[in-house]
Protein backbone atom coordinates (compact mmCIF):
# COMPACT_ATOMS: atom_id res chain seq x y z
CA UNK A 1 0.00 0.00 0.00
CA UNK A 2 1.34 3.41 -0.92
CA UNK A 3 0.32 6.56 0.84
CA UNK A 4 -0.40 9.55 -1.39
CA UNK A 5 2.22 12.28 -1.23
CA UNK A 6 1.09 14.93 1.25
CA UNK A 7 0.86 18.59 0.28
CA UNK A 8 4.02 20.65 1.06
CA UNK A 9 2.11 22.35 3.86
CA UNK A 10 1.08 19.04 5.45
CA UNK A 11 4.63 17.77 5.01
CA UNK A 12 6.06 20.78 6.84
CA UNK A 13 3.49 20.57 9.63
CA UNK A 14 3.99 16.81 9.90
CA UNK A 15 7.74 17.22 10.19
CA UNK A 16 7.39 19.72 13.02
CA UNK A 17 4.85 17.63 14.91
CA UNK A 18 6.96 14.51 14.50
CA UNK A 19 10.51 15.69 14.93
CA UNK A 20 10.08 18.67 17.23
CA UNK A 21 7.54 17.17 19.60
CA UNK A 22 9.85 17.48 22.61
CA UNK A 23 10.41 21.20 21.96
CA UNK A 24 6.70 21.69 21.36
CA UNK A 25 5.75 19.97 24.58
CA UNK A 26 8.16 22.05 26.67
CA UNK A 27 6.88 25.29 25.17
CA UNK A 28 3.25 24.14 25.49
CA UNK A 29 3.72 23.20 29.15
CA UNK A 30 5.35 26.57 29.80
CA UNK A 31 2.38 28.33 28.22
CA UNK A 32 0.01 26.28 30.38
CA UNK A 33 1.89 27.24 33.52
CA UNK A 34 1.74 30.90 32.55
CA UNK A 35 -2.00 30.65 31.92
CA UNK A 36 -3.15 28.43 34.78
CA UNK A 37 -0.39 28.12 37.38
CA UNK A 38 -1.48 29.13 40.82
CA UNK A 39 -5.16 29.04 39.91
CA UNK A 40 -5.42 25.42 38.77
CA UNK A 41 -3.46 22.24 39.12
CA UNK A 42 -2.85 21.26 35.50
CA UNK A 43 -0.16 18.64 36.11
CA UNK A 44 -2.43 15.79 34.99
CA UNK A 45 -3.58 17.73 31.96
CA UNK A 46 0.07 18.37 31.02
CA UNK A 47 0.73 14.65 31.06
CA UNK A 48 -2.18 14.20 28.64
CA UNK A 49 -0.71 16.92 26.40
CA UNK A 50 2.41 14.77 26.11
CA UNK A 51 0.29 11.73 25.33
CA UNK A 52 -1.59 13.71 22.70
CA UNK A 53 1.62 14.68 20.91
CA UNK A 54 2.77 11.08 21.07
CA UNK A 55 -0.53 9.90 19.57
CA UNK A 56 -0.31 12.54 16.85
CA UNK A 57 3.26 11.41 16.10
CA UNK A 58 2.17 7.79 15.84
CA UNK A 59 -0.50 8.67 13.25
CA UNK A 60 1.83 10.91 11.23
CA UNK A 61 4.60 8.32 11.12
CA UNK A 62 2.17 5.97 9.38
CA UNK A 63 0.81 8.69 7.09
CA UNK A 64 2.11 12.30 6.99
CA UNK A 65 -1.29 13.69 6.01
CA UNK A 66 -2.97 15.47 8.93
CA UNK A 67 -5.84 13.26 10.17
CA UNK A 68 -9.19 14.98 9.67
CA UNK A 69 -11.64 15.04 12.57
CA UNK A 70 -14.09 12.14 12.49
CA UNK A 71 -11.80 9.84 10.49
CA UNK A 72 -10.53 6.49 11.78
CA UNK A 73 -7.07 8.00 12.19
CA UNK A 74 -8.60 10.68 14.42
CA UNK A 75 -9.94 8.16 16.95
CA UNK A 76 -6.72 7.67 18.96
CA UNK A 77 -6.46 11.46 19.28
CA UNK A 78 -10.06 11.69 20.44
CA UNK A 79 -9.42 9.04 23.09
CA UNK A 80 -6.56 11.08 24.53
CA UNK A 81 -8.68 14.25 24.42
CA UNK A 82 -11.43 12.47 26.38
CA UNK A 83 -8.87 11.74 29.11
CA UNK A 84 -7.53 15.26 28.92
CA UNK A 85 -10.94 16.86 29.29
CA UNK A 86 -11.68 14.61 32.25
CA UNK A 87 -8.47 15.74 33.96
CA UNK A 88 -9.35 19.35 33.18
CA UNK A 89 -12.85 18.92 34.63
CA UNK A 90 -11.36 17.40 37.76
CA UNK A 91 -8.93 20.31 38.06
CA UNK A 92 -11.92 22.64 37.97
CA UNK A 93 -11.46 23.98 34.43
CA UNK A 94 -14.54 24.97 32.46
CA UNK A 95 -15.19 23.59 28.96
CA UNK A 96 -13.87 26.76 27.34
CA UNK A 97 -10.78 26.78 29.57
CA UNK A 98 -10.18 23.21 28.48
CA UNK A 99 -10.34 24.20 24.81
CA UNK A 100 -8.08 27.18 25.56
CA UNK A 101 -5.56 24.81 27.09
CA UNK A 102 -5.44 22.93 23.80
CA UNK A 103 -5.30 26.17 21.77
CA UNK A 104 -2.14 27.12 23.70
CA UNK A 105 -0.32 24.62 21.47
CA UNK A 106 -0.69 27.09 18.59
CA UNK A 107 2.02 29.58 19.52
CA UNK A 108 4.78 26.97 19.97
CA UNK A 109 3.66 25.25 16.80
CA UNK A 110 3.69 28.50 14.78
CA UNK A 111 7.12 29.40 16.16
CA UNK A 112 8.60 26.07 15.11
CA UNK A 113 6.97 26.23 11.67
CA UNK A 114 8.49 29.65 11.09
CA UNK A 115 11.93 28.50 12.23
CA UNK A 116 11.79 25.44 9.99
CA UNK A 117 10.68 27.47 7.00
CA UNK A 118 13.57 29.86 7.55
CA UNK A 119 16.05 26.98 7.77
CA UNK A 120 15.08 25.35 4.49
CA UNK A 121 15.63 26.94 1.14
CA UNK A 122 12.28 27.86 -0.43
CA UNK A 123 10.49 26.83 2.74
CA UNK A 124 8.84 30.21 3.04
CA UNK A 125 6.38 29.61 0.21
CA UNK A 126 4.75 26.66 2.01
CA UNK A 127 4.67 28.55 5.29
CA UNK A 128 1.31 30.33 4.97
CA UNK A 129 -0.44 27.13 4.02
CA UNK A 130 1.30 25.24 6.81
CA UNK A 131 0.22 27.87 9.35
CA UNK A 132 -3.32 27.55 8.09
CA UNK A 133 -3.18 23.73 8.32
CA UNK A 134 -1.75 24.05 11.83
CA UNK A 135 -4.43 26.43 13.06
CA UNK A 136 -7.18 24.25 11.57
CA UNK A 137 -5.72 21.13 13.17
CA UNK A 138 -5.34 22.68 16.63
CA UNK A 139 -8.83 24.20 16.38
CA UNK A 140 -10.22 20.75 15.75
CA UNK A 141 -8.30 19.29 18.67
CA UNK A 142 -9.63 22.08 20.91
CA UNK A 143 -13.21 21.65 19.77
CA UNK A 144 -12.96 17.90 20.28
CA UNK A 145 -11.82 18.47 23.87
CA UNK A 146 -14.71 20.90 24.35
CA UNK A 147 -17.22 18.35 23.07
CA UNK A 148 -15.63 15.56 25.11
CA UNK A 149 -15.92 17.72 28.21
CA UNK A 150 -19.63 18.33 27.62
CA UNK A 151 -20.25 14.67 26.81
CA UNK A 152 -18.64 13.56 30.04
CA UNK A 153 -20.72 16.08 31.96
CA UNK A 154 -23.90 14.76 30.35
CA UNK A 155 -22.85 11.25 31.30
CA UNK A 156 -22.40 12.34 34.90
CA UNK A 157 -25.81 14.01 34.96
CA UNK A 158 -27.47 10.96 33.45
CA UNK A 159 -25.78 8.69 35.97
CA UNK A 160 -26.86 10.95 38.82
CA UNK A 161 -30.42 10.94 37.51
CA UNK A 162 -30.44 7.17 37.46
CA UNK A 163 -29.07 7.06 40.96
CA UNK A 164 -31.67 9.57 42.09
CA UNK A 165 -34.35 7.42 40.55
CA UNK A 166 -33.39 4.61 42.86
CA UNK A 167 -32.46 6.75 45.81
CA UNK A 168 -35.77 8.55 45.92
CA UNK A 169 -37.84 5.41 46.11
CA UNK A 170 -36.74 3.58 49.23
CA UNK A 171 -39.00 0.89 50.58
CA UNK A 172 -38.74 0.95 54.35
CA UNK A 173 -39.90 -1.49 56.95
CA UNK A 174 -41.97 0.35 59.55
CA UNK A 175 -42.79 -2.66 61.67
CA UNK A 176 -42.74 -6.40 61.35
CA UNK A 177 -44.91 -7.10 58.33
CA UNK A 178 -45.50 -3.43 57.53
CA UNK A 179 -43.67 -1.79 54.60
CA UNK A 180 -43.85 1.83 53.48
CA UNK A 181 -42.79 3.78 50.37
CA UNK A 182 -42.70 7.52 50.82
CA UNK A 183 -43.05 9.01 47.33
CA UNK A 184 -41.65 12.44 46.68
CA UNK A 185 -41.90 14.63 43.60
CA UNK A 186 -43.15 13.96 40.14
CA UNK A 187 -44.35 10.46 39.44
CA UNK A 188 -43.18 10.25 35.85
CA UNK A 189 -43.56 6.87 34.25
CA UNK A 190 -39.95 5.76 34.71
CA UNK A 191 -39.93 6.45 38.42
CA UNK A 192 -43.35 4.95 39.07
CA UNK A 193 -42.18 1.78 37.40
CA UNK A 194 -39.18 1.63 39.72
CA UNK A 195 -41.33 2.25 42.78
CA UNK A 196 -43.80 -0.40 41.80
CA UNK A 197 -41.11 -2.98 41.16
CA UNK A 198 -39.12 -2.32 44.30
CA UNK A 199 -42.23 -2.41 46.46
CA UNK A 200 -43.38 -5.71 44.95
CA UNK A 201 -39.90 -7.19 45.32
CA UNK A 202 -39.73 -6.17 48.94
CA UNK A 203 -43.17 -7.65 49.58
CA UNK A 204 -41.97 -11.01 48.28
CA UNK A 205 -38.68 -10.75 50.11
CA UNK A 206 -40.17 -9.93 53.50
CA UNK A 207 -43.52 -11.65 53.09
CA UNK A 208 -45.14 -8.49 54.43
CA UNK A 209 -48.92 -8.52 54.52
CA UNK A 210 -49.22 -4.68 54.70
CA UNK A 211 -47.76 -1.89 52.58
CA UNK A 212 -48.29 1.84 52.89
CA UNK A 213 -47.78 4.06 49.85
CA UNK A 214 -47.37 7.61 51.10
CA UNK A 215 -47.99 10.36 48.55
CA UNK A 216 -47.59 13.36 50.86
CA UNK A 217 -44.68 14.50 48.69
CA UNK A 218 -46.51 14.15 45.37
CA UNK A 219 -47.92 17.54 44.32
CA UNK A 220 -50.30 16.39 41.59
CA UNK A 221 -52.42 13.27 41.44
CA UNK A 222 -53.87 12.98 37.96
CA UNK A 223 -55.31 9.99 36.11
CA UNK A 224 -51.86 8.70 35.14
CA UNK A 225 -50.56 8.76 38.71
CA UNK A 226 -53.82 7.21 39.90
CA UNK A 227 -53.57 4.50 37.31
CA UNK A 228 -50.04 3.63 38.44
CA UNK A 229 -51.09 3.59 42.07
CA UNK A 230 -54.12 1.39 41.37
CA UNK A 231 -52.01 -1.04 39.36
CA UNK A 232 -49.48 -1.28 42.17
CA UNK A 233 -52.22 -1.90 44.72
CA UNK A 234 -53.75 -4.59 42.50
CA UNK A 235 -50.41 -6.31 41.95
CA UNK A 236 -49.62 -6.21 45.68
CA UNK A 237 -52.99 -7.69 46.41
CA UNK A 238 -52.27 -10.60 44.07
CA UNK A 239 -49.19 -11.25 46.13
CA UNK A 240 -51.18 -11.30 49.31
CA UNK A 241 -50.39 -7.81 50.56
CA UNK A 242 -52.90 -5.13 51.46
CA UNK A 243 -52.03 -1.53 50.51
CA UNK A 244 -52.95 1.69 52.21
CA UNK A 245 -52.45 4.98 50.36
CA UNK A 246 -51.64 7.82 52.74
CA UNK A 247 -50.92 11.50 52.36
CA UNK A 248 -54.15 12.39 50.58
CA UNK A 249 -54.35 16.07 51.52
CA UNK A 250 -57.71 17.91 51.35
CA UNK A 251 -56.95 19.60 48.01
CA UNK A 252 -55.95 16.26 46.49
CA UNK A 253 -59.07 14.56 47.83
CA UNK A 254 -61.30 17.23 46.25
CA UNK A 255 -59.48 17.05 42.94
CA UNK A 256 -59.68 13.26 42.84
CA UNK A 257 -63.45 13.42 43.33
CA UNK A 258 -63.88 15.88 40.43
CA UNK A 259 -61.67 13.81 38.18
CA UNK A 260 -64.01 10.92 38.82
CA UNK A 261 -61.30 8.63 40.16
CA UNK A 262 -62.65 5.75 42.16
CA UNK A 263 -60.37 4.83 45.03
CA UNK A 264 -63.13 3.18 47.05
CA UNK A 265 -61.42 -0.19 46.68
CA UNK A 266 -58.35 1.10 48.43
CA UNK A 267 -57.89 2.19 52.00
CA UNK A 268 -56.81 5.83 51.96
CA UNK A 269 -55.65 7.98 54.86
CA UNK A 270 -54.77 11.63 55.27
CA UNK A 271 -51.43 11.02 56.96
CA UNK A 272 -48.77 8.36 57.24
CA UNK A 273 -49.41 8.23 61.00
CA UNK A 274 -53.07 7.39 60.41
CA UNK A 275 -52.07 4.72 57.92
CA UNK A 276 -49.59 3.18 60.34
CA UNK A 277 -52.25 3.02 63.03
CA UNK A 278 -54.60 1.16 60.66
CA UNK A 279 -51.81 -1.17 59.57
CA UNK A 280 -50.85 -1.98 63.16
CA UNK A 281 -54.46 -2.52 64.04
CA UNK A 282 -55.00 -4.93 61.15
CA UNK A 283 -51.83 -6.77 62.07
CA UNK A 284 -53.18 -7.33 65.55
CA UNK A 285 -51.14 -4.75 67.43
CA UNK A 286 -52.54 -2.33 69.92
CA UNK A 287 -50.95 1.08 70.43
CA UNK A 288 -51.45 2.83 73.74
CA UNK A 289 -49.73 5.21 76.07
CA UNK A 290 -48.08 3.65 79.09
CA UNK A 291 -47.00 5.03 82.42
CA UNK A 292 -50.23 6.38 83.72
CA UNK A 293 -52.44 3.91 85.62
CA UNK A 294 -56.06 3.92 84.53
CA UNK B 1 -52.97 37.98 27.90
CA UNK B 2 -49.27 37.66 28.65
CA UNK B 3 -48.05 34.39 27.25
CA UNK B 4 -45.99 31.55 28.60
CA UNK B 5 -45.33 28.85 26.05
CA UNK B 6 -44.42 25.21 26.50
CA UNK B 7 -43.84 22.84 23.61
CA UNK B 8 -45.58 19.55 24.35
CA UNK B 9 -44.02 16.38 23.05
CA UNK B 10 -42.91 14.27 26.01
CA UNK B 11 -43.58 13.32 29.62
CA UNK B 12 -41.11 15.95 30.79
CA UNK B 13 -43.03 18.59 28.86
CA UNK B 14 -46.17 17.68 30.79
CA UNK B 15 -44.22 18.21 34.00
CA UNK B 16 -43.07 21.60 32.66
CA UNK B 17 -46.67 22.47 31.74
CA UNK B 18 -47.71 21.77 35.32
CA UNK B 19 -44.93 23.95 36.70
CA UNK B 20 -45.81 26.90 34.47
CA UNK B 21 -49.49 26.56 35.40
CA UNK B 22 -48.72 26.29 39.10
CA UNK B 23 -46.57 29.42 38.99
CA UNK B 24 -49.29 31.43 37.24
CA UNK B 25 -51.95 30.11 39.62
CA UNK B 26 -49.89 31.32 42.57
CA UNK B 27 -49.35 34.65 40.82
CA UNK B 28 -53.11 34.98 40.22
CA UNK B 29 -53.70 34.45 43.91
CA UNK B 30 -55.60 31.18 43.55
CA UNK B 31 -56.12 29.23 46.75
CA UNK B 32 -54.30 25.93 47.14
CA UNK B 33 -57.39 23.87 46.23
CA UNK B 34 -57.96 25.95 43.09
CA UNK B 35 -54.29 25.73 42.14
CA UNK B 36 -54.40 21.97 42.50
CA UNK B 37 -57.57 21.63 40.44
CA UNK B 38 -56.23 23.77 37.62
CA UNK B 39 -52.81 22.11 37.59
CA UNK B 40 -54.43 18.67 37.51
CA UNK B 41 -56.75 19.68 34.65
CA UNK B 42 -53.80 21.03 32.67
CA UNK B 43 -51.83 17.87 33.38
CA UNK B 44 -54.66 15.87 31.77
CA UNK B 45 -55.06 18.13 28.77
CA UNK B 46 -51.34 18.44 28.13
CA UNK B 47 -50.92 14.68 28.32
CA UNK B 48 -53.80 14.20 25.89
CA UNK B 49 -52.04 16.62 23.54
CA UNK B 50 -48.88 14.51 23.77
CA UNK B 51 -50.53 11.09 23.58
CA UNK B 52 -53.61 11.57 21.40
CA UNK B 53 -52.75 14.78 19.56
CA UNK B 54 -49.23 13.74 18.58
CA UNK B 55 -47.71 16.71 20.38
CA UNK B 56 -48.47 20.40 20.32
CA UNK B 57 -48.05 23.55 22.28
CA UNK B 58 -49.38 25.01 25.52
CA UNK B 59 -49.87 28.71 26.11
CA UNK B 60 -50.78 30.07 29.50
CA UNK B 61 -51.29 33.46 31.07
CA UNK B 62 -53.28 35.54 33.50
CA UNK B 63 -56.72 36.90 32.60
CA UNK B 64 -58.69 39.66 34.25
CA UNK B 65 -62.39 40.28 34.42
CA UNK B 66 -63.29 43.25 36.56
CA UNK B 67 -61.96 42.46 40.01
CA UNK B 68 -61.40 38.78 39.19
CA UNK B 69 -58.06 37.32 38.18
CA UNK B 70 -57.76 33.90 36.64
CA UNK B 71 -55.41 31.69 34.70
CA UNK B 72 -56.14 30.74 31.13
CA UNK B 73 -54.41 27.77 29.53
CA UNK B 74 -54.63 26.61 25.95
CA UNK B 75 -53.46 23.24 24.62
CA UNK B 76 -53.26 23.05 20.88
CA UNK B 77 -52.33 20.22 18.54
CA UNK B 78 -52.53 19.40 14.85
CA UNK B 79 -53.48 15.81 15.53
CA UNK B 80 -56.43 13.68 14.38
CA UNK B 81 -59.03 15.77 16.23
CA UNK B 82 -61.94 14.36 18.21
CA UNK B 83 -64.80 13.04 16.09
CA UNK B 84 -67.29 12.38 18.86
CA UNK B 85 -66.90 14.93 21.63
CA UNK B 86 -69.74 13.60 23.76
CA UNK B 87 -68.10 10.22 23.90
CA UNK B 88 -64.70 11.72 24.67
CA UNK B 89 -66.24 13.46 27.67
CA UNK B 90 -67.75 10.22 28.92
CA UNK B 91 -66.03 8.80 31.99
CA UNK B 92 -64.33 5.57 31.11
CA UNK B 93 -64.15 6.20 27.35
CA UNK B 94 -60.63 5.81 26.02
CA UNK B 95 -59.12 4.98 22.66
CA UNK B 96 -55.77 4.42 24.35
CA UNK B 97 -55.02 2.51 27.51
CA UNK B 98 -55.82 5.17 30.05
CA UNK B 99 -58.70 5.29 32.49
CA UNK B 100 -60.72 7.49 30.14
CA UNK B 101 -61.27 10.05 32.87
CA UNK B 102 -58.88 12.87 32.00
CA UNK B 103 -60.91 14.82 29.47
CA UNK B 104 -64.24 14.85 31.30
CA UNK B 105 -62.44 15.29 34.62
CA UNK B 106 -60.52 18.31 33.35
CA UNK B 107 -63.81 19.95 32.37
CA UNK B 108 -65.13 19.48 35.91
CA UNK B 109 -61.97 20.97 37.40
CA UNK B 110 -62.15 24.37 35.67
CA UNK B 111 -64.68 27.17 35.28
CA UNK B 112 -64.53 27.76 31.52
CA UNK B 113 -63.83 24.98 29.05
CA UNK B 114 -63.78 25.58 25.31
CA UNK B 115 -63.01 22.93 22.68
CA UNK B 116 -62.35 23.49 19.00
CA UNK B 117 -61.84 20.27 17.13
CA UNK B 118 -62.82 18.43 13.98
CA UNK B 119 -61.63 15.19 12.45
CA UNK B 120 -58.28 15.81 10.82
CA UNK B 121 -58.24 19.43 11.98
CA UNK B 122 -56.42 19.10 15.27
CA UNK B 123 -57.68 20.03 18.71
CA UNK B 124 -57.53 23.29 20.64
CA UNK B 125 -58.77 23.38 24.20
CA UNK B 126 -58.86 26.54 26.29
CA UNK B 127 -59.64 26.50 29.98
CA UNK B 128 -59.88 29.17 32.65
CA UNK B 129 -59.96 28.85 36.38
CA UNK B 130 -60.80 32.00 38.29
CA UNK B 131 -59.53 32.94 41.71
N1 LIG C 1 -56.00 16.20 21.93
C1 LIG C 1 -56.69 15.12 21.52
N2 LIG C 1 -56.60 14.70 20.23
C2 LIG C 1 -57.28 13.61 19.82
N3 LIG C 1 -58.05 12.84 20.63
C3 LIG C 1 -58.18 13.21 21.91
C4 LIG C 1 -57.50 14.36 22.43
N4 LIG C 1 -57.82 14.47 23.74
C5 LIG C 1 -58.65 13.44 24.02
N5 LIG C 1 -58.87 12.68 22.93
C6 LIG C 1 -59.74 11.49 22.84
O1 LIG C 1 -60.62 11.47 23.93
C7 LIG C 1 -60.48 10.22 24.66
C8 LIG C 1 -60.78 10.45 26.11
O2 LIG C 1 -59.76 11.26 26.70
P1 LIG C 1 -59.42 11.11 28.23
O3 LIG C 1 -58.36 12.06 28.59
O4 LIG C 1 -60.71 11.21 28.99
O5 LIG C 1 -58.96 9.61 28.36
P2 LIG C 1 -57.51 8.98 28.08
O6 LIG C 1 -56.54 10.03 27.76
O7 LIG C 1 -57.70 7.92 27.05
O8 LIG C 1 -57.16 8.33 29.48
P3 LIG C 1 -56.81 9.09 30.84
O9 LIG C 1 -57.92 8.82 31.77
O10 LIG C 1 -55.54 8.49 31.33
O11 LIG C 1 -56.68 10.54 30.53
C9 LIG C 1 -59.09 9.76 24.35
O12 LIG C 1 -58.94 8.38 24.53
C10 LIG C 1 -58.94 10.20 22.89
O13 LIG C 1 -59.56 9.28 22.03
MG1 LIG D 1 -56.21 11.65 28.96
Amino acid sequence: MTTPTPSPADALLSAVLLEDSAVLLTAWAAALDRQFAGARDVADAERECGRLLTAVGRELRADPAIPPRGSTRWEPLRDVLVELSRDCAQAGLSPSETATLVFLLKQPLFDRLRERAAESAGGAEGLTDALWAATTFVDELGLESFDAYLRSREDIIRRQQDELLELSTPVVKLWTGILAVPLIGTLDSARTQVVMESLLEKIIETDAPMAIIDITGVPTVDTLVAQHLLKTVAAARLMGADCIISGIRPQIAQTIVHLGLDLSDVTTKASLADALRVALDRSGYEVRKIGRPA
Amino acid sequence: MSGDEVALSSDEDVVRARHVTRRLAVEAGLRLVDQTKLVTAVSELARNTVIHGGGGVLTAGLVHDGPRTGVRVTCQDEGPGIADLDRAFQDGYTTGNGLGLGFGGARRLVHDFDVRTAPGQGTTITVVRWG
